[in-house]
């Protein structure tokens, strides 16, 4: 569940030397807002498809093509009524989903016009717009009488309370840490979600009447306890540490995993971040790219990559690697981390390439200096830490899935919440 | 390489290009027309006169915008024009003499008096102005007071009055006439009999363009009041297409017609000009986007006539006129179906859904494993790989639909060619039918005789 190493970021590596003006424009929106004019004259694009690609790519299954028409004709409320029957983040997803490789991803307007229609942006355009007036558009269920406990507050948690209230049961969310909504409030880079936009987003949740409980650490005992106060139980704990390498040197300071990067700027001023000025990131994944890019905007004079593979093998996609190469992200290819090298303090990275067709060993080692590495290798699994779960406990969101997109563990949340209504009724 | 002959002949009006700026704001002043006739317009229709100016309201204009495109439809409730005979006349003898080779005709309605009429006539035509148009079609304010279209829906006044303007007048009259009729005919033959020289039609169509939905006040709004204005713009096009070519064809009529309605592009020119029109007047286009839309307009009407060998309008005016009959003339043995091409598809179904719920459940929907999908190669679709996905446009949920064509129930109806938003993809291809080439009074005829089986009913319903 992720503990908080703050206090290693604090002592040892220095504060960003960029002011706040320079910070506010490194962390602003990667894809601004659109204007009225330029949501209808985006909407016009799209043809309307039947069973459309997009809506099928969404893993919630939010009907696109019938909220891009409602943009159209100057309806976004009715558009973001259709996005939150779907996906109650459907702001967050708006900002975060890799739409390359969901709805966009399936525009057959990629084939007519080699550019899918702008869906996240659109979705944003609509859910915005219901944030701005404040529209609710759901209520509870009639009160079933039936209790839930929730374990993890984050998207797949939350989803799966929201759900179970418009159903009329009754749902608590335990969660760890003093803020709620898991990786969607902390996780992500704040210029694709702010933490500000992260937390509106659970008011409507809460105020359907889930009963969020922040600071609860839920181990195997407590779920057990839970198991029997509760008429079911969804365990959407998500993961934990980010995997460690067991390397001469590992422990150094300023050695720090990405999650501990990426959450200070969500906790605090951007001017209180703290930055090396020549990172190593170790890991291909989004979210390497994500602690890249935001190391880059927080001031580091070099960010590097190191990658066991090449491009070809990593799992960012397309589109965040260009970010990360607009960012000046260096990549280094085709080498293992071997060692880490200082004596106080992290000095530099041995890496020892890698053969790119075997990945077996080839060559010399070398050493990258630096003054920082962060460690984005994915996180560990912590389910099994809960012991033996038991008849009506269910589980969902990453901790199940070993880690993916914040739109699926919302749908998770939807399955689970459709499967303990079964479960209650039966 | 002789080069096409854009000149123009109505009733005896010549322009060198047959694109008149039609009677309305564009043309309210010299200084308006000066600059239309700088920028390559052939003729203008000078903004309606009258004995008194016309006092008007604010606001005055209206439009239907359509899923992001602005004003494919526009009405208004402007009057005739709102400075004096005078200053009109003044300005329009200036132009004449400055634009000798331009054709200058001027708009009238004045009150329904044979002493206004031949007073109006007389003055107007002493400008030096190459013609006269009767403007028997605003259907809005003048109509209440007895002119406008009060004139062209009532053919015996529409007769009436265009027998006194022809009375004294000497350069060539065209009548205007109102769209606002259950038959056009009626007034188009009421103006031949009155010895017209030309028709100009349509003007515009009685409308209510919208309602403002904060403030519930129809559009244009004057002080949370509106009123019945007149509707034009590119929307009308079709009623002044299916109008001109009715006046055209009518034994009755026999007058040349200048072709007003919705004109925004070079292909609708040229459509008005194959159903009977000798010239187009256009206006909403001008409105909307100025003067210089003639360059557009003259350019492709140039380059169709090059492709086409025409070197005159002459060459092809009206070639399309007695291809318009009546439903029973229509061959019964013709028959086209759809083809989807494969190859060019983006799944889209755009032209299943159309055809399923609009039409005649002709054509299949399979999903297509997204495995076998790309396997096959299929088409052009867009695949790209990003994160080690395979990201492939028009695939979801593991399928790509694919779309036939069911050939033996398809109606040919064109309804999925039109939806498809790729050109080309869907085509209508003709086929046997089965039966003979035969309209519907012969097949009645060859039924009764016993010549051919009753077509029957599609069984697929």
């Amino acid at each position: 569940m992720g503990s908080f190493r703050q206090s290693q970021l604090d002592e040892l590596i220095e504060k960003t030397r960029l002011g706040a003006e320079e910070l506010a424009q490194n962390f602003s929106d990667l894809h601004p807002a659109l204007t009225r004019d330029e949501a209808v004259a985006a909407a016009a694009r799209c043809l309307y498809c039947y069973d459309a690609p997009c809506t099928r790519a969404c893993p919630t299954g939010i009907d696109v093509p019938s909220f891009i028409r409602d943009i159209l004709h100057d309806n976004p409320l009715g558009a973001a009524e259709t996005i939150f029957e779907e996906n109650i983040f459907g702001g967050s997803c708006a900002r975060a989903c890799p739409t390359e490789v969901l709805c966009e991803g399936a525009c057959v307007d990629r084939t007519l016009l080699k550019e899918p229609v702008e869906i996240g942006r659109l979705q944003r355009f609509a859910t915005d717009a219901a944030a701005a007036r404040a529209v609710r558009f759901f209520e509870p269920g009639p009160d079933t009488g039936k209790r839930v406990a929730i374990v993890g507050g984050g998207p797949a948690g939350l989803t799966c309370g929201f759900e179970l209230r418009k159903m009329g049961h009754a749902a608590a969310v335990f969660e760890a840490r003093e803020v709620a909504g898991g990786l969607n409030t902390l996780g992500l880079s704040p210029y694709k979600v702010t933490t500000e936009f992260a937390l509106s987003e659970i008011e409507p949740i809460e105020e359907m009447g889930v009963d969020i409980r922040l600071g609860e650490h839920v181990d195997a005992e407590r779920l057990a306890t839970l198991r029997s106060e509760y008429d079911a139980v969804f365990v959407a704990v998500g993961l934990g540490q980010t995997r460690t390498l067991d390397l001469p040197g590992a422990g150094l300071p300023g050695i720090v995993e990405a999650l501990d990067f990426i959450f200070p700027a969500h906790l605090g001023p951007l001017t209180e971040c703290r930055v090396g000025r020549h990172v190593v990131v170790v890991g291909a994944g989004n979210t390497a790219i994500d602690v890249a890019t935001q190391a880059v905007r927080l001031g580091a004079e070099t960010v590097t990559i190191a990658y066991r593979r090449g491009p070809g093998q990593m799992s960012a996609f397309a589109y965040e690697y260009e970010l990360a190469k607009q960012d000046g992200v260096v990549f280094d290819w085709f080498v293992r981390p071997a060692a880490f090298e200082g004596n106080a303090h992290v000095e530099g990275i041995r890496l020892q390439p890698v053969d790119p067709e075997s990945f077996s060993d080839a060559g010399s080692t070398r050493v990258l200096p630096c003054d920082m590495v962060i460690m984005a290798l994915g996180q560990e699994a912590i389910l099994d830490q809960l012991g033996r779960l038991g008849q009506g406990v269910f589980v969902g969101g990453d901790c199940e899935s070993g880690g993916a997109e914040i739109v699926d563990a919302v749908q998770d949340g939807k399955n689970a919440a459709q499967a303990i209504d079964a479960y209650l009724k039966a | 390489m002789k080069q096409p002959d854009l000149t123009a002949d109505v009733a005896g009006i010549r322009s060198p290009n047959p694109f008149w700026l039609a009677s309305g704001p564009p043309t309210n002043s010299a200084y308006q027309v000066r600059r239309a006739f700088e920028a390559g317009w052939g003729g203008v229709v000078w903004k309606t006169v009258g004995h008194e100016p016309a006092v008007n309201v604010s606001s005055r204009y209206g439009s239907i915008d359509y899923d992001g495109r602005r004003m494919v439809g526009l009405n208004n409730i402007e009057l005739i024009t709102d400075r004096s005979l005078e200053d009109n006349l003044e300005e329009i003898r200036a132009i004449k003499r400055e634009f000798p080779n331009h054709a200058v005709v001027v708009s009238l309605m004045v009150e329904s008096t044979q002493d206004a009429w031949h007073d109006v006539v007389r003055r107007v035509e002493d400008t030096g102005c190459d013609g006269l148009e009767l403007n028997f079609g605003c259907p809005h304010g003048m109509s209440e007071r007895g002119m406008g279209s009060a004139v062209g829906q009532v053919p015996e006044y529409t007769c009436m009055v265009t027998e006194w303007a022809k009375e004294v007048a000497s350069t060539p009259v065209l009548v205007k006439l109102t769209p606002n009729v259950t038959d056009i005919r009626g007034p188009g033959r009421a103006a031949a009999k009155a010895g017209a020289d030309g028709i100009s039609l349509i003007n515009t169509i009685n409308s209510i363009v919208g309602v403002d939905l904060d403030t519930l006040a129809p559009r244009p709004q004057v002080a949370g009041r509106g009123s019945h204005g007149g509707y034009c713009g590119p929307a009308v096009k079709p009623i002044a297409l299916n109008m001109v070519q009715q006046i055209a064809s009518d034994p009755d009529i026999g007058l040349p017609v200048s072709g007003i309605g919705g004109v925004q592009t070079w292909q609708d020119a040229v459509e008005f000009l194959l159903l009977g029109a000798g010239n187009v007047q256009v206006c909403t286009a001008a409105m909307h986007y100025g003067f210089r839309i003639v360059e557009q307009l003259e350019s492709g009407l140039k380059n169709w006539m090059r492709e086409k060998g025409f070197e005159t309008l002459n060459d092809f005016v009206g070639a399309s006129v007695a291809r318009v009959g009546a439903w029973n003339q229509l061959d019964l043995g013709y028959k086209v179906v759809a083809d989807i091409d494969q190859d060019t598809c983006i799944h889209c179904g755009l032209c299943y859904i159309a055809c399923e719920d609009g039409a005649h459940q002709s054509i299949s929907r399979t999903e297509v494993p997204l495995a076998d999908f790309l396997a096959n190669g299929l088409g052009t679709t867009a695949v790209m790989e990003s994160g080690k996905q395979t990201v492939v446009a028009g695939a979801g949920h593991g399928y790509v639909n694919r779309y036939e064509i069911k050939k033996d129930t398809c109606v040919g109806c064109n309804l999925c060619s039109l939806v498809c938003p790729v050109s080309g993809c869907i085509s209508m291809v003709e086929m046997d039918s089965g039966l003979p080439s035969m309209n519907w009074s012969e097949y009645q005829e060859k039924l009764a005789r016993g010549e051919v089986d009753r077509i029957e009913p599609p069984g697929h319903v």
